[in-house]
């Protein structure tokens, strides 16, 4: 089954760059969405059915792919923003950095001592190019919204790398990261709501000047 | 025995086949749009009045605009040699025909360009300049195609690589050939000139790339144009169609049925894409053909990693 784990895998890269490319932020997050549901399905596939496994499959289909997207489209809707205009860097060029990042991803994942039954797939490099894309993400958007995003995604590379653990990850520890994130994006939806409120706008390069 | 037979089938191929590419595709057009539309023998028909007529060149014009026709269509139907069509061997083939195969096209585009530059319009400079810059992001992108194909194939011609191609390859490394089907079908439209790219209907909008490059020709050089675009699709086409239709059959005569079916078939896709879509705006050009160049760089890595 680990070829069909691999080609969920290939699809997580495309996504990556599909929400690099994109300058509509709904499209990245369902984009998102769609990736965590893909990396939901791989811990059930890759080893045999338990509890356990199936737990945290549904557990993340249901926090990445129904609830975090409900809630965050919810924001973007309220807010009446539905473009990152003018980010720190340009779409093509980001595309390419981010290129740049899956193919050092790669070499990168050549260099470390990894276990022999783990060397051939493709989890290392994914998770460290879902990593890095999520850092870009952030580093390179101005709108709040966006930067919850590269939040995602960054956790999204966080579970590829737990995903070789699975079979030995207990569930409460993976609940409790979901919950943790499910939180966080709670609060970053209400912080987003009040500097909209504040501001009128969630451009957070305005958040550098202090006012009286 | 059948090596001399198709060869024969191969140069009719190239010499006839072509332009019914175009007529489906308009015809498929005309279909969406409610129309009757050409008759789907219409390219010919355009192509043997335009050969009669004379021809008109103005005086500011030099001898590189006279050659610039006979140049591309030269190096178009060179490289159409090099081409596998219908699971056979091309009738030339060696190691490295693949860089040839390339550069051939890139030499035929050059001197389309130069001719377009050679009669001094601003406004066909402007299509020149186009032109141009949207080959220089393609041209990765065919070349990381390239380089998968050779390492799955583990051959440097392009008979090698794309004839036989065998069907097992997809459960192998699909996730790998998919990312490159879609690079090649994006190519695929950039290099002819189709719609999400360029609209080869327009004649008068200023977004126009290939049309207002051949805007001066006329009589024979301009038919000369219309017929090398045509062979420019049937050769892309082939390339797509031999990776994505690895059929084989065994009896020569049904390949290339099968082949001419996948073609028109092709053309049929592309009339419907073309009919489904709007031509993207000329800042978003760019942006997909990068996306192109970044699945075949992609699907590269994932082969080389595969294999080594």
């Amino acid at each position: 089954m680990n070829t069909f784990a691999d080609q969920l895998l290939v699809l997580v890269f495309l996504l990556n760059f599909m929400v690099l490319g994109t300058s509509r932020i709904n499209i990245a997050i369902r984009v998102v969405a769609v990736q965590g549901v893909a990396l939901g399905l791989i811990p059930s596939i890759l080893h045999d059915f338990s509890w356990h496994l199936f737990l945290i499959s549904a557990g993340m289909i249901a926090a990445k792919g129904v609830i975090i997207p409900t809630l965050l489209t919810k924001a973007v809707r309220s807010i009446g923003i539905n473009r990152e205009e003018e980010p720190y860097l340009g779409y093509v060029p980001t595309m390419l950095i981010g290129a740049v990042a899956t193919a050092l991803a790669f070499i990168f994942a050549e260099q470390l001592p990894l276990a022999p039954q783990h060397k051939e797939l493709l989890f290392v490099p994914a998770a460290i190019a879902t990593l890095l894309t999520g850092c870009l993400l952030l580093i390179t958007r101005k709108k709040a919204i966006s930067q919850v995003t590269g939040y995602l995604i960054l956790e999204n590379g966080i579970f590829i790398f737990g995903l070789l653990l699975a079979d030995s990850m207990p569930v409460m520890v993976e609940a409790g990261a979901l919950l943790d994130l499910l939180v966080g994006i709670f609060v970053m939806g209400i912080i987003i709501n009040q500097i909209s409120q504040e501001f009128s706008s969630i451009d957070t390069s305005r958040l550098t000047s202090l006012k009286e | 025995m059948e090596y001399m037979v198709n060869i024969p089938i191969h140069l009719l191929m190239i010499a006839i086949f072509p332009p019914l590419l175009l007529g489906v595709i308009n015809r498929t057009k005309a279909f969406f749009a409610g129309r009757n539309g050409a008759p789907t023998l219409q390219p010919y028909h355009d192509i043997i009045r335009l050969w009669q007529k004379g021809s008109v060149f103005s005086p500011t014009t030099s001898v590189i605009f006279r050659a610039g026709p006979v140049l591309t269509i030269a190096a178009i139907v060179a490289a159409a040699l090099m081409m596998p069509l219908g699971n056979h061997p091309a009738p030339i083939s060696f190691n490295g025909d693949m860089i040839l195969f390339a550069y051939l096209l890139g030499l035929a585009r050059f001197f389309t360009i130069a001719a377009a530059l050679d009669t001094g319009s601003s406004f066909e400079g402007m299509g020149g300049a186009r032109e141009a810059t949207f080959a220089c992001l393609a041209e990765p992108a065919l070349f990381f195609s390239l380089v998968v194909l050779a390492r799955i194939s583990r051959s440097i011609s392009l008979t090698g690589m794309l004839n036989d191609f065998p069907p097992t390859i997809w459960f192998g490394s699909g996730a790998a050939l998919l990312l490159m089907v879609g690079a090649l079908f994006i190519l695929l439209l950039a290099e002819n000139c189709r719609i999400p790219f360029d609209d080869p209907n327009t004649h008068l909008e200023l977004t126009m790339i290939h049309e207002v490059m051949v805007l001066d020709h006329s009589g024979p050089a301009l038919a000369a144009i219309l017929y090398g675009a045509s062979l420019k699709l049937l050769l892309f086409g082939a390339l797509f169609i031999h990776i994505t239709v690895p059929f084989r059959s065994g009896s020569f005569l049904l390949d290339w049925c099968a082949f001419t079916g996948a073609m028109i078939l092709l053309a049929i896709i592309v009339g419907v894409v073309e009919s489904t879509m709007a031509r993207l705006k000329l800042t978003r050009v760019p942006q997909l053909l990068i996306a192109a160049c970044i699945l075949s760089a992609f699907a590269m890595l994932l082969v080389m990693r595969q294999t080594s």
